[in-house]
């Protein structure tokens, strides 16, 4: 990224709404427990199409890693996942 | 060189000194790298020894990494990293790079 | 990188946030006390508690030394708790003053200083630093003078970094909290320096 054309800084900060913050703690646990490296969720975040890479927020990207980390690793399955979205989607949140 | 980060991992031999000019390797091969693009191809000086750490290309494909590779921070002047820099002729950059990018120069 | 509001629709992201947790607690991998306690950790780590490792710095010419030769022990020394972090700090002077980014993603000193602004994550910020770091510094409201060096970090590695800034005059005989306040996260990025207020 260094070195590429691109605009002022902007300085926004933003007040970092609980579902990113677990996003953060998930990945700090699961590093901790070796379960994962950074250098995974790094990878699969430069694997993001580059539309998504500009799209997506940082927390949306981290957690879109994250989870791909995770089936890559086998911990979780995509059908486990797609199952477990029906039905969190299904109760409502 | 003491390594400023002493680890206990298996390691490679640290081959290069402070104030050694090296060159990154222009290399654009597939995978997690990191080796930053705009430094690749330049020429720089060993600041310091980090210390040896498991290869990141490595370790981003679930394998650990090892024998560890030696870490440096090089110190890039600005002005011959970009061809339009516009500051100070003393101004640098500092780039932690590992032992496999660099070649002497 | 976009800026999120206090509020947002449910989204799809969010929803692999909720899905993704309940498997992991279902799997025993973490627990939902891990994950509170962890956030809980995040939001005690603010840029304070490297005001202090400042502070103490510039009372304590000993400490200054070997906070400059291991960011780390310097750290534990006043009791700070930074797991796994290699810190390295680096001092400005008369003659060169320093700046941190991340051009690859986002690497910053987070167990001592909290998570890092949208800013320092952002594409501007990370792809203009190492390449005109003067104009960056500028619209931060920083000129530094031709004469003095600027050395750009890009943190590439296992290392994190935190810069040591200059201590203004106007602070003699200040206590170590009196000058702690006057530390700004900033400072310690490199894109601003400690004003007497």
């Amino acid at each position: 990224m260094g070195g590429l054309p691109a605009g002022k800084v902007e300085r926004t900060e933003h007040d970092y709404p609980e579902w990113e913050r677990r996003v953060d703690a998930m990945v700090q646990l699961l590093r901790g427990s070796g379960k994962i490296t950074v250098d995974e969720l790094r990878k699969n975040i430069e694997a993001l199409p580059p539309a998504a890479y500009d799209k997506l927020s940082y927390y949306e990207k981290w957690i879109s890693s994250l989870t791909a980390t995770l089936i890559q690793r086998g911990v979780i399955t995509t059908d486990e996942l797609g199952r477990k979205m029906q039905e969190v989607e299904k109760r409502g949140k | 060189m003491k390594p400023q980060f002493a680890t206990d991992y298996p390691a490679l031999d640290a081959k290069f000194d402070k104030g050694d000019r090296v060159r990154v390797r222009k290399a654009a091969p597939l995978g997690h790298i990191r080796t930053p693009f705009y430094i690749r191809g330049h020429v720089g000086e060993i600041e310091r020894y980090c210390g040896a750490f498991p290869n990141p290309e490595e370790l981003a494909q679930m394998r650990d990494g090892l024998p560890a590779q030696p870490l440096y921070r090089v110190r890039f002047k600005q002005k011959e990293v970009w061809p339009d820099y516009r500051g100070s002729d003393s101004d640098v950059l500092e780039v932690e790079i590992f032992q496999h990018w660099l070649e002497k120069a | 990188m976009s800026d999120r509001g206090t509020y947002q629709p449910y989204s799809y992201y969010q929803l692999m946030e909720t899905s993704l947790r309940e498997l992991l607690v279902e799997k025993g991998l973490v627990t939902d006390a891990e994950v509170n306690e962890e956030v809980a950790a995040m939001r005690e780590r603010q840029p304070e508690r490297g005001a202090r490792v400042v502070a103490r710095a510039w009372m304590d010419d000993a400490f200054r030394q070997r906070l400059l030769e291991n960011g780390t022990a310097a750290c534990e020394e006043l009791g700070l708790e930074i797991p796994a972090l290699k810190l390295v700090v680096v001092e400005n002077t008369t003659q060169v003053h320093n700046a941190i980014v991340c051009t690859l993603c986002s690497c910053y000193p987070r167990v001592l200083l909290g998570i890092p602004p949208d800013w320092y994550k952002s594409r501007n910020y990370r792809s203009r630093m190492v390449h005109e770091p003067r104009a960056v510094l500028e619209e931060f409201g920083l000129r530094i003078p031709q004469n003095v060096q600027i050395r750009v970090h890009d943190s590439t590695a296992d290392m994190r970094y935190m810069v040591l800034p200059m201590r203004p005059k106007g602070t003699e005989g200040w206590d170590e909290a009196r000058l702690a306040g006057i530390v700004s996260r900033d400072s310690m990025i490199g894109v601003a320096v400690p004003q007497v207020k």
